[in-house]
């Protein structure tokens, strides 16, 4: 499928990441920082975009150097290269973001090992030119980010009765269990839940419709 | 005391799976049947003690040349290393097990959960002795949290599911409320 993506329009590359083959929700790759690190929508916001920058970063690499590097030696290669952005950004985070880098801990060293960015780098980078792997870092990476935010701001929300940090009702209807390792799994699997529903009645809309067509032109067949 | 302590902490309390997150995919990935959930299990409990043993050793050659900032990518490259040997060992020395773990030793270089458990020991300044109970514990913690969750998703192929919660979403609400039976470890055991 990535041979012939020389035909894929642009804005395509971009959007595919954000919608219908989002890493969180449909691939299902990236699960532990995604249940990990959604306590809050501002803890998932930043994991988000830290996984997102160390994304394009290696794409943008290992795009660039596709030709040089040996097929057998590859899986190693790729790991360094991400590994070693991991480190620019673990200690970036260090310097400018001290408070998010203390609660995401363990989890700013783990990108490493974050299937989404050795995924790309394998099935996208690797096969493709340098600007359409980074549309493709980007996307990816947005909707791994947009997938973070949205989790950790339904468990902030039902957790701790807040929004980035802003107070909506406080403690007045919180649900402890939300922001307790739990809730992570159970809101994902709700939320995952709700997409595959709203994918289902899609399909059956569009099938109905089909049908209804159909039944209009053999009418329409028969009297003529 | 101390060593027994962390060891059924990492068992129980701080389970990697059900209350740390880490090593998640191979949790959802490999856990429809308890036979591979097994061997997926002693697979990894292996690599942990062997990793955390050399990366404990290793860690103390950085800090004596005060490197670090290398901790990350050293710690990945020797678990990738370590996972390549392990098979090719296992291959010549025991090809039973080795055709019995099969597709689940590459892919336990990228699980987290190895990486996390040395870099976890690093942090927590363990001796080698705690390092080991800590990776032994971490590796039945993993095992058992998965052999559990194959259990009741074997179970699970014969129950009636509405449509939406079939395959990931079922399953991760599954593990939302095994994991919700693990809470009850919680505040157990203070290291």
């Amino acid at each position: 499928m990535m041979a012939e993506s020389k035909n894929v329009p642009m804005i395509k590359e971009l959007s595919k990441g954000i919608f219908e083959s989002n890493p969180a929700f449909v691939q299902a790759l990236g699960m532990c920082p995604t249940l990990a690190t959604t306590t809050s929508a501002t803890n998932g916001l930043g994991m988000g975009l830290a996984t997102l920058s160390v994304l394009v970063m290696s794409n943008i690499v290992v795009s660039l150097i596709r030709k040089l590097v040996p097929e057998k030696i590859r899986i190693p290669i790729y790991i360094i290269i991400i590994a070693g952005f991991v480190t620019m950004i673990d200690l970036l985070m260090h310097g400018f973001t001290y408070d998010l880098w203390k609660t995401l801990g363990l989890f700013i060293p783990l990108i490493v090992v974050n299937c989404v960015i050795l995924g790309r780098a394998e099935s996208f980078a690797s096969k493709n030119g340098i600007f359409r792997s980074i549309l493709d870092g980007i996307g990816m990476g947005l909707g791994f980010t947009l997938a973070l935010t949205l989790l950790g701001a339904v468990r902030e929300i039902f957790g701790a009765g807040s929004i980035f940090g802003i107070t909506l009702w406080g403690d007045a209807f919180n649900v402890f269990i939300m922001i307790l390792p739990p809730g992570a799994f159970i809101t994902l699997g709700l939320l995952i839940a709700t997409f595959n529903w709203i994918g289902i009645s899609k399909k059956e809309k569009a099938k109905k419709k089909a049908a209804i067509e159909k039944a209009k032109s053999q009418k329409v067949g028969d009297a003529a | 005391m101390k060593l027994f302590l962390i060891f059924l902490s990492a068992i129980l309390v701080n389970n990697f799976v059900l209350q740390k997150f880490l090593g998640i995919c191979p949790f959802l990935g490999v856990s429809k049947k308890i036979d591979t959930a097994v061997g997926m299990s002693l697979a990894v409990t292996f690599v942990m003690v062997l990793a955390s043993i050399i990366t404990w050793l290793l860690n103390g050659l950085l800090i004596a040349m005060n490197l670090q900032f290398l901790t990350t990518i050293v710690f990945i490259l020797v678990i990738a290393v370590l996972v390549q040997f392990v098979e090719i060992f296992l291959k010549k020395a025991s090809p039973a097990l080795y055709e019995a773990l099969g597709i689940f030793l590459p892919l336990i270089t990228t699980n987290c959960a190895i990486l996390g458990l040395a870099l976890l020991n690093v942090q927590n300044n363990y001796t080698l002795l705690e390092t080991i109970f800590n990776a032994v514990g971490a590796g039945l913690g993993f095992g058992m949290a998965l052999i559990l969750f194959a259990g009741i998703r074997e179970e699970m192929e014969f129950a009636d599911i509405p449509a939406p919660f079939k395959g990931l979403a079922g399953a991760l609400i599954t593990a939302g409320i095994l994991s919700m039976s693990f809470v009850g470890f919680n505040g157990m055991i203070k290291l």
